[in-house]
């Protein structure tokens, strides 16, 4: 399959409009035998013959971008040798952490197994790389297994460097009020615990985001949203105060976005502190410290949603991968060409999903755009062809503003919003069906594009 | 050729609705077949019968609603925009038509046991 235009009709990881027309059936009560009937003619379009290949393809990483890649290059490729690196066995559904930690839905959707997922004749290998060298085109694991290969994807995900935010630590998150959605499934479960307690008792609650880029920007707004909701709900928000500590002097990348927020951030008495990035916290004395244009700022908090500062792993920063300059070097992001994900100097070598050294999303819609892409120029490079298809940067994150409503924010790399249903759901709109998506289509989606199927 | 995967759908439905993914089709399967039985046993629709399955299926409209709410962790009430309200609609008339169908075959299938049943 090809994606070989800009993505209008498509909306997050994957909630194309042929599937919001399905679950529109589906909600129905017609139930399955309507939705696979609907659904067949949308994938009937194409079936190109499969390419023979004895290439050797190795991809780092099993996380979304892996594990769709793998599917895909699985389904197009004939007899390819596809190895998988991941030392993970468990399958994490991010997107469906805020929902964990806001209390909606338990640990459990969003683990799941790895190797349920893996494609046929696909090998997994459950090491880590620890080293990337694409002048020998070969990676090493961390158990010193060098494994070569002709292409390689590599989609290895970000480090999340709490080291970074002086006295913090993961231990910590679940514990006097300190919470942070991002560490993982059990993170979210505890982060819920403290956010709960906090909502029943009110206080001082303090949000914001690293200065780095980061896994989908929407987050950290989205539980400053839900937190006053809870609040409001338990009628403890006169009796608190909710701050949001921006890292430079607006609330979003896409400029109409942040103004929407700031206008939202205003009718829900949110207060912002500009120019704040977090760099320590005292966990005993509840306080966290911000540098400031000026200096250093303290807020005291009662409840805190942490979000680290993001680079890529270490194998990748400490690799020729990384952008040698620029504003991805210090953080060590791939250096690949925004419209095809392929790296700028080693052109077997691509980088796929949020290790990706481009402007913009790092969540699951922009994997389930850049990998189509990726995977069309790799098959061409193996037929010795060159492939048309671009990756326009779209992303999208159905941005939560209280319990029950949302707002589909969709853009690209040049901050222009590409609503996929424009007209009908209006981008800036707060609204019950783009809820009703986050909660009921889109894990579908998601399951789907690890499959190679959305 | 790319298939559609259908045990992964099941597998997400089955944890969104729990058993309700399986009854839910049963109950539409079982109300269109019967209705139509009945229809062509009868040879045409008894008004009174139709009227009663209508009130029953107002009911239904709500009862979707319902559903649909428990589904979402969200309800009707949040609706915010234009197409929320559509959206509400939609869920209530297909909850209507199905509950209304459905009752209007489980009478008609009642009567046609006990012809004589006045």
């Amino acid at each position: 399959m090809t994606n070989e235009v800009p993505p209008r009709d498509g909306l997050i990881a994957g909630l194309d409009s042929p599937l919001s027309r399905r679950r529109m059936l589906a909600l129905s009560g017609a139930g399955a035998a309507t939705l696979m009937a609907v659904s067949a003619p949308a994938r009937a379009a194409e079936a190109p013959p499969k390419v023979a290949t004895k290439a050797h393809i190795v991809i780092a990483g099993a996380g979304a971008a892996g594990l769709a890649a793998a599917a895909r290059l699985a389904e197009r490729l004939d007899g390819a040798t596809i190895t998988v690196i991941d030392r993970r066995k468990e399958h994490y559904y991010q997107p469906g952490f805020t929902l964990v930690a806001a209390g909606l839905k338990p640990q459990g959707y969003v683990v799941s197994t790895t190797a349920d997922y893996l494609p046929r004749g696909v090998t997994l290998i459950e090491e880590q790389v620890a080293e990337f060298d694409p002048v020998a085109n070969k990676v090493v694991t961390d158990k010193g297994r060098a494994i070569r290969y002709d292409f390689l994807m590599v989609a290895t995900g970000l480090h999340l460097d709490y080291a970074a935010i002086e006295g913090m630590s993961t231990d910590l998150i679940g514990k006097d009020g300190l919470g942070s959605v991002y560490a993982g499934p059990a993170a979210a479960v505890v982060t819920w615990k403290e956010m709960a307690r906090f909502a029943e008792t009110g206080g001082v609650g303090l949000f914001g985001r690293p200065a780095t880029e980061m896994k989908c920007a929407g987050a950290p707004l989205k539980y400053t949203f839900i937190t006053d909701d809870y609040l409001r709900r338990n009628g403890t928000r006169g009796k608190s105060e909710l701050i949001y500590t921006a890292q430079n002097k607006g609330l979003f990348s896409v400029l109409i976005v942040s103004e929407k927020v700031r206008m939202l951030f205003r009718d829900r008495q949110v207060k912002v502190a500009y120019e704040r990035v977090m760099t320590a916290i005292d966990p005993g004395r509840k306080i966290a410290t911000y540098k400031t244009p000026t200096g250093t700022a303290e807020f005291k908090y009662d409840f805190i949603n942490v979000v680290p500062p993001m680079r890529a792993p270490a194998a990748v920063r400490n690799s020729p991968l990384r952008w040698q300059e620029g504003v991805w070097a210090g953080d060590g992001w791939m250096e690949v060409e925004k419209p095809t994900l392929r790296h700028k100097r080693f052109p077997n070598v691509f980088g796929i999903g949020d290790v990706a050294g481009v402007p913009k999303g790092k969540t699951a819609a922009s994997v389930k755009w850049q990998v189509p892409v990726a995977v069309d120029h790799l098959i061409a490079s193996i037929q010795g062809t060159t492939s048309a298809s671009v990756y326009n940067g779209y992303t999208s994150c159905p941005l939560i503003t209280r319990l029950g409503r949302a707002m589909l924010v969709e853009f690209d790399y040049e901050d222009n919003l590409v609503p996929s249903f424009p007209g009908v759901i209006a981008p800036l709109e707060e609204l019950w069906v783009t809820w009703v998506m986050k909660t009921m289509a889109l894990k579908p989606t998601y399951m789907s594009m690890l499959r190679g199927q959305a | 050729m790319k298939e559609f995967d259908l045990a992964v759908f099941l597998v997400v439905f089955q944890e969104m609705l729990g058993p309700l993914l399986w009854i839910l089709p049963a109950l539409a399967i079982a109300g269109l077949v019967s209705f139509a039985a009945v229809l062509l046993h009868e040879g045409g629709l008894v008004s009174r019968r139709l009227v009663r399955s209508e009130i029953v299926g107002v009911l239904g409209g709500f009862a979707a609603l319902g559903l649909m709410a428990m589904v979402t962790i969200s309800g009707f009430s949040d609706a915010g925009g234009p197409v929320d309200w559509l959206l509400v609609g939609l869920i209530w008339g297909v909850g209507l038509v199905g509950a209304t169908i459905l009752a209007y075959a489980v009478q008609g299938v009642f009567a046609w046991k006990a012809p004589h049943g006045h």
